[in-house]
């Protein structure tokens, strides 16, 4: 019985296990170990560098460039998906609403969407003789907006960003208010609290723990969704205008720098990652209320 | 309190045109005919131009994109249930050596995002092609559609085994001993029992990891370095920048609301179990 026990959890968990090394451990272990190497596509042997690839970093203009967009666009997105995420949970959580369904249903849609697809949609947006924003401000007489300009491509990265993630926080914030008890809001509303000091008094305190936690985990998928955005959307460009620190990287093997620079790169923008989670974990630690 | 109602549905509705309208605004742009993509941009369609469909299906192998869409998310999402399922069964249900170290491991996994190892993934593989050029004259890593989709099962294992073990230790234990005491073995139990009572998580399990195998396109770009082999997002992707320069929309927009299309009707098929879903993990805080 012993034996078989043993062979049966041998038999789950080994797939799982040999996956999860092969193309996950090995290759995490490989960003580290390749950023103190040098490697190219025209220079295929590894040579130990030390590190001189961390050195030349500090030095990259467009490093620093993109770094600054992923910090701006992290912390943009961050405020505006968070907040309007929870006003409008709070809203459709607040009270009796006609076809609230409804609206659940429509504000999740961008969600599902693929990010190409979605820049598909904003470049018809954004369009400069025939895009719907500037169709719309010709009505009022205005001049025509060079969108992906680089004077407001992080704007329109901003907002295409928050179209998307909108809805899937908004849901996921409806079913944490969903698990506050009424009696708490009717008892509220006796006292004559009204609808926005009961949201900031009882929700917020209440679902603090969930707002912390995708807080937290919104820093790290920020970071991959600006890449992803950047790629389709803009490319980087123009002038770097929109480069951001992991498109920077990818971009690394097709601009010569080599893929042991890329992957030093790959380092400082997960150790930067890391320490603003930690940094925000820090810095939001409540006291749940009880209740 | 009237007033306040007022306001509120103005913001509801606001927000739901800002989502509908630029969905509609494409869907509208892909049945109209060039010459109306040089008129004015609110103009109605005059009549519906399914030429663009048949161009970019045809054309712009859409088609073919789609096929491949097809095989790879179907690969990767049966490969992953065959691999997560039975993990995440027993790092829930039994107590071995080595277990909290495994679970650790997943756990951290979540943290690791595929985008900054996919540069790695691919030195990997095709050091592993060079190798077998060398020693069986041909190779196959690269540019491989099953290659491709183990990448992505296994950077969804983390989520999805965090998910299913979620599920999993909150069954009871009495199911399993019954089925021993009626004579059924560990594979047994596991596979007619236990598995049909995890249906909710794991449904959850495949929806979302659906939208993301079919939605993906990074990977498949720096995988697979034949373009005709891609998937529909990266050709699509490829098509779009293609048009901007030509300026022939039609079967650009066509070919975004091929992609857009059949996960938006899965969508409204299932969004109840996907909305509710994002609470079995435990989330829940």
């Amino acid at each position: 019985m012993r034996a078989r026990r043993t062979a049966f959890l041998w038999l789950c968990i080994a797939p799982a296990v040999v996956l999860f090394v092969i193309f996950m451990a090995i290759p995490t272990g490989n960003v580290f170990r390749l950023s103190l190497f040098q490697r190219s596509t025209f220079q295929p042997e590894e040579t130990f560098v030390g590190l001189q690839n961390f050195r030349t970093l500090l030095q990259d203009k467009i490093f620093i460039r993109s770094m600054q967009n992923t910090l701006l666009l992290i912390v943009a997105v961050t405020l505006f998906t968070m907040g309007g995420a929870l006003i409008f949970a709070g809203i459709l959580t607040g009270q009796k609403l006609r076809g609230q369904n409804f609206f659940r249903v429509v504000f999740y849609i961008p969600n599902i969407l693929s990010v190409v697809v979605i820049s598909g949609i904003f470049s018809a947006i954004y369009d400069v003789d025939k895009g719907l924003l500037n169709s719309i401000l010709q009505l009022f007489g205005h001049e025509g907006i060079l969108w992906k300009g680089e004077q407001y491509v992080i704007a329109s990265l901003i907002i295409a960003m928050v179209w998307q993630a909108l809805g899937y926080y908004m849901v996921m914030y409806m079913a944490a208010m969903a698990a506050v008890p009424k009696s708490l809001y009717e008892s509220a509303a006796l006292d004559g609290a009204g609808g926005i000091t009961q949201f900031f008094k009882i929700t917020v305190p209440l679902i603090w723990t969930n707002i912390r936690t995708t807080l937290t985990f919104f820093i790290i998928s920020t970071i991959n969704m600006a890449f992803l955005f950047v790629s389709a959307m803009t490319g980087g460009g123009p002038n770097n205008a929109s480069n951001v620190t992991l498109l920077y990287m990818y971009n690394q093997k097709n601009l010569g720098g080599g893929y042991g620079y890329a992957m030093a790169i790959g380092v400082v923008l997960f150790l930067v990652s890391f320490g603003l989670s930690a940094l925000v974990n820090r810095f939001t630690r409540r006291e749940t209320p009880q209740y | 309190m009237k007033l306040y109602k007022l306001f509120v549905y103005t913001a509801l509705i606001a927000l739901t045109v800002v989502i509908l309208v630029p969905v509609m605004w494409v869907v509208m742009a892909s049945v109209k005919e060039t010459a109306e993509h040089y008129g004015n941009p609110w103009a109605l369609p005059t009549h519906i131009h399914w030429q663009n469909f048949v161009n970019a299906w045809t054309k712009a192998n859409m088609g073919g994109y789609m096929l491949h869409s097809v095989a790879v998310t179907a690969l990767a999402l049966g490969i992953l249930l065959v691999v997560a399922l039975p993990a995440a069964y027993c790092l829930a249900r039994f107590h071995f050596v080595g277990r909290k170290f495994l679970n650790i491991c997943f756990m951290a996994g979540l943290f690791i995002n595929v985008n900054y190892i996919v540069v790695p993934i691919y030195l990997m593989l095709s050091d592993g092609d060079k190798w077998l050029r060398s020693w069986l004259g041909s190779s196959f890593l690269l540019n491989n559609h099953l290659v491709v989709a183990l990448v992505y099962a296994a950077t969804a294992l983390p989520f999805t085994i965090y998910l299913l073990t979620g599920y999993f230790s909150t069954l009871p234990h009495d199911f399993e001993e019954a089925a021993y005491i009626d004579g059924a073995g560990y594979g047994r139990t596991m596979v007619q029992i236990l598995f049909p009572m995890a249906k909710p998580a794991i449904i959850t399990v495949i929806l979302f990891n659906f939208l993301s195998f079919w939605n993906e396109y990074i990977i498949i770009k720096t995988l697979v370095t034949d373009r005709e082999q891609w998937t529909l997002p990266a050709g699509l992707l490829n098509l779009m920048q293609a048009q901007q320069s030509a300026a022939e929309y039609g079967s650009m927009y066509a070919g975004l609301v091929m992609v857009m299309v059949p996960v938006l009707v899965l969508y409204i098929c299932v969004q109840k179990n996907l909305t509710e879903g994002m609470t079995v993990g435990g989330l829940k805080g």
